[in-house]
C-alpha cells in the first residue's frame, strides 16, 4: 500500500474526501479515478473506487468499445493455417446473449482476403438478360425504397463432418453461424428498375473481392427474399462483412450471399463457376456430387453448458440457439439423460424467419456424469438429425451441410466436452 | 364542389399510378444506362460450354513456364499442392474412403478452369494474367492431368471440346433426405 492510501494514511483520507467535496462543487475537472482500492471494496459493506470518484469523460471514446475486462471475447482464428487470405474465423457463440451477433464478432470466411473499397468509387453493374442495364453508385442503390429484416447467415461448412469430432467449443463446432438485422433493397426492386426479359432465369453475381466470387442465385430467390445490404445492426456494413454492398439470401449458404458485390449478370444459365462445382458441391458415399444444395436445414446447439467450461451440481439454465433455412423454428427438445429423453425448451420471443432463436430450459445437476444435446424443429415439421443417421445417408466426405445435433458429455468434476470426442 | 372532384380525381389517378409501378414496368428513374463497353470490359463470366471463351491461345509449354513463374510456390512444381490446393490426381478416388478432388478428379468443365484462373489466380496477384497465358496455364494444369498431350495449344474451341472425367458425377438436391 502506498502512503497515498486513504484506508491506511488517515492524513491522505482527509486529503482526498476534500478533492471529493471539490469535485462534488464542480471545481474539480476531468478527475482521475485514484484505483488502487482493494478489490473487495466492491462487496459489501464497501464502496468501490468507481463509486467514488467521477469515471472517464464523455466522449472519451467516440467509437465505443467492450469493457476492457471483455477483452477476451473475441473471433475465434484458427491458428497455424498456410495462409489466411482465404480462410475463416467463427463467432465465440458460447460468449453471446439473444439472437444478434455484435458486428465486430460476426463470422468470417473471405476467399480472397477482406478489400478496403472506397464507397464512393464502388459501382454496381447490372446487366444481361434486362431491358436496361444499369450502373449504380451506393448513392444510387441508398435511393431505392429500403427494408430492414433480422437473419441469420450461416457457412455451408459448420462444421466438416471430421472437424465435428476435433472442436473443443461450441465456437469451434458451429461458429461459422451470425445473425444480423440487415438494411438494404430487395433485389427485386433492383433487378425491376432495370427490366428482367422473359427468359431470365438464373442471376449470377459477382464481388470485387481479389476472388472476385461468383455464384449463381435463382431467380425465384431473387425475386422472393433476396436483399442488396448496406448496414447491418444499424451502421453501414463492416469491410468483413461485404462493405459497402452485398448480397443476402435468406437461409441459403454464406457463400451465395456474395460481397463486396460489384455485378449482377442476369442469364438463363447458372454460371457453373468453381465455387458451385469443385466447392459447395456435397460429395456422396457413391461417388456423385449433391449441386447446387443452397438452403440451411434446421440446427441447433447449446451454448451454456458446452464445451470447455465447468459446471458444479446445483441449478443451471440450459441455452443455445436454434435456426432453419426454411423458415421458423417451432420447437427445440432437450436431453439432459444422453438422449434416452427429450423435453422442450422455451423459446424467447421474437421467433422470426431464418434468424437465430433462442432456447431455455431450467436444469438441476445432479452431479452424475451424463450428455446433454439439443434438436431443433422447424415450421416443415424438420427435425434436426443424429450425426449418424445423417452420415448413414451421407457418409462421411459431403464435408457441407453438417446439421447434425451436437452433444456435450459432462463429467463427474462438471468438465464439458465435445461428445463426439 | 368543383374543385374537390378535380382533387378526389388526381388522387384516384396517384393511387393507381402507384399501382402500375409496383406491379410492373414503371422505373423509379434510379441509376444510368451501362454501355456496351463498359459491360464488356467488367463481364468475364465464363459459361460451361465454353461460348463464352474470349480470343487466344496458349500451349502447354508456355503454360509450364507461366506455371513455374507464378503458380509452382504455392501448388508445387507439378501441381501436388503446398500453401494452395492440390490440382492433379486423384482420379477414380471419389467413391472411395479418401476422395481427392482437383481439377482432373472432379471438375466437370474445363472452361471454368479458365474462369476460376483468369479471375482468382495467382492468388497473390489476381487478374494480372493476359488471356493467353490463362489459356496455357489452364492448358498445362490440363496436361498434368493427363486430359491433353504435351503438344497441345488451347484456344476457345479446343479448350471447349476437352471432356473432363467427372462431366456426369454431378446431381440435383434430394433433400429433405435424413428422416428421424
Ligand atoms: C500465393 C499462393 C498461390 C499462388 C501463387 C497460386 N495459387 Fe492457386 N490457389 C491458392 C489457394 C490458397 C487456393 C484455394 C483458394 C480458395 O479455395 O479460396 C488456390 C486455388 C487454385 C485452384 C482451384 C483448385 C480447386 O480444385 O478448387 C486452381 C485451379 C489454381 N489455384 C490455379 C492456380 C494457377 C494456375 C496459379 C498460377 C497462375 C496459381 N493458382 C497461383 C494459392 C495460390
Amino acid at each position: 500500500m502506498s502512503q497515498d492510501d486513504p484506508k491506511e494514511n488517515p492524513s491522505a483520507r482527509r486529503r482526498f474526501l476534500a478533492q471529493g467535496a471539490a469535485a462534488a462543487a464542480g471545481i474539480l475537472a476531468g478527475g482521475g479515478a485514484p484505483g488502487h482500492g482493494r478489490a473487495d471494496e466492491a462487496a459489501p459493506p464497501g464502496i468501490p473506487d468507481w463509486t467514488k470518484a467521477p469515471g472517464a469523460d464523455v466522449g472519451s471514446q467516440t467509437y465505443g468499445q467492450p469493457s476492457r475486462f471483455e477483452s477476451g471475447i473475441i473471433r475465434n482464428v484458427p491458428k497455424g493455417l498456410k495462409q489466411y487470405i482465404s480462410a475463416s474465423s467463427r463467432t465465440p457463440l458460447q460468449e453471446l446473449d439473444g439472437i444478434l451477433t455484435p458486428n465486430g464478432l460476426f463470422y468470417e470466411r473471405h476467399h480472397g482476403g477482406i478489400p478496403d473499397i472506397h464507397p464512393a468509387r464502388h459501382r454496381l453493374l447490372v446487366h444481361g438478360l434486362v431491358e436496361t442495364p444499369l450502373v449504380l453508385t451506393l448513392d444510387d442503390i441508398r435511393r431505392f425504397p429500403s427494408e430492414s429484416r433480422i437473419h441469420f447467415l450461416e457457412c455451408s461448412g459448420n462444421p466438416g463432418f471430421e472437424a465435428i469430432k476435433a472442436g473443443r467449443t461450441a465456437s469451434d463446432l458451429v461458429g461459422l453461424v451470425s445473425c444480423a438485422e440487415w438494411t438494404g433493397v430487395r433485389l427485386a426492386t433492383v433487378l425491376r428498375e432495370a427490366g428482367l426479359k422473359p427468359e431470365a432465369r438464373w442471376v449470377v453475381a459477382e464481388g470485387a473481392d481479389a476472388a472476385a466470387m461468383t455464384r449463381s442465385i435463382p431467380i425465384e430467390k431473387c425475386l422472393d427474399d433476396a436483399l442488396l445490404v448496406y448496414s447491418q445492426n444499424g451502421e453501414r456494413l463492416r469491410p468483413q462483412q461485404g462493405y459497402p454492398l452485398r448480397v443476402l439470401l435468406p437461409g441459403f449458404e454464406g457463400n451465395m450471399s456474395v460481397k463486396w458485390l460489384r455485378r449482377l449478370n442476369v442469364t438463363t444459365e447458372p454460371a457453373f463457376s468453381r465455387e458451385e462445382t469443385a466447392k459447395y458441391t456435397d460429395l456422396m458415399p457413391d461417388g456423385t456430387a449433391r449441386q447446387f444444395t443452397f438452403v440451411m436445414e434446421a440446427k441447433s446447439i447449446i451454448t451454456r453448458p458446452s464445451g470447455t467450461q465447468r459446471i458444479a451440481p446445483g441449478f443451471h439454465e440450459i441455452t443455445g440457439l436454434a435456426w432453419s433455412g426454411r423458415g421458423k423454428i417451432r420447437g427445440v427438445q432437450v436431453s439432459v439423460d444422453s438422449g434416452t429423453t427429450w423435453q422442450d425448451a422455451a423459446l424467447q420471443e421474437p421467433v422470426l424467419t431464418r434468424a437465430l432463436t433462442r432456447f431455455r430450459l431450467p436444469w438441476t445437476w445432479d452431479g452424475q456424469p451424463t450428455t446433454i444435446a439439443s434438436r431443433a424443429i422447424d415450421e416443415t415439421g424438420y427435425v434436426q438429425p443424429s450425426f449418424g443417421d445423417l452420415t448413414s445417408i451421407r457418409g462421411l466426405n459431403s464435408f457441407y451441410h453438417n446439421n447434425a445435433v451436437v452433444p456435450w458429455r459432462i463429467a463427474a468434476s462438471g468438465e464439458v466436452a465435445n461428445g463426439y470426442a | 364542389m368543383a374543385t374537390r372532384r378535380v382533387a378526389a380525381l388526381a388522387g384516384a389517378a396517384l393511387l393507381m399510378g402507384i399501382g402500375g409501378g409496383a406491379r410492373s414496368t414503371e422505373r423509379l428513374g434510379i441509376g444510368r444506362p451501362a454501355t456496351q463497353t463498359e459491360i464488356a470490359a467488367w463481364n468475364i463470366d465464363i459459361d460451361r460450354d465454353g461460348r463464352k471463351l474470349p480470343p487466344g491461345s496458349g500451349s502447354v509449354a508456355q503454360g509450364r513456364a507461366v506455371f513455374e513463374t507464378q503458380c509452382a510456390s504455392c501448388h508445387g512444381s507439378r501441381g501436388e499442392g503446398g500453401a494452395g490446393e492440390r490440382l492433379v490426381g486423384g482420379q477414380g478416388t471419389l467413391a472411395s474412403a479418401k476422395p481427392i478432388k482437383t481439377v482432373g478428379s472432379f471438375w466437370p468443365y474445363a472452361p471454368t478452369l479458365f474462369d476460376y484462373i483468369r479471375r482468382a489466380m495467382p492468388l497473390n496477384a489476381p487478374q494480372s494474367l493476359g488471356d493467353s497465358d490463362v489459356y496455357a496455364v489452364s492448358a498445362y494444369v490440363l496436361h498434368l492431368n493427363g486430359l491433353v498431350p504435351d503438344d497441345a495449344t488451347l484456344d476457345a474451341k479446343s479448350l471447349a471440346a476437352i471432356r473432363m472425367p467427372n462431366r456426369d458425377g454431378f446431381v440435383s438436391d434430394p433433400r429433405p433426405d435424413v428422416k428421424p
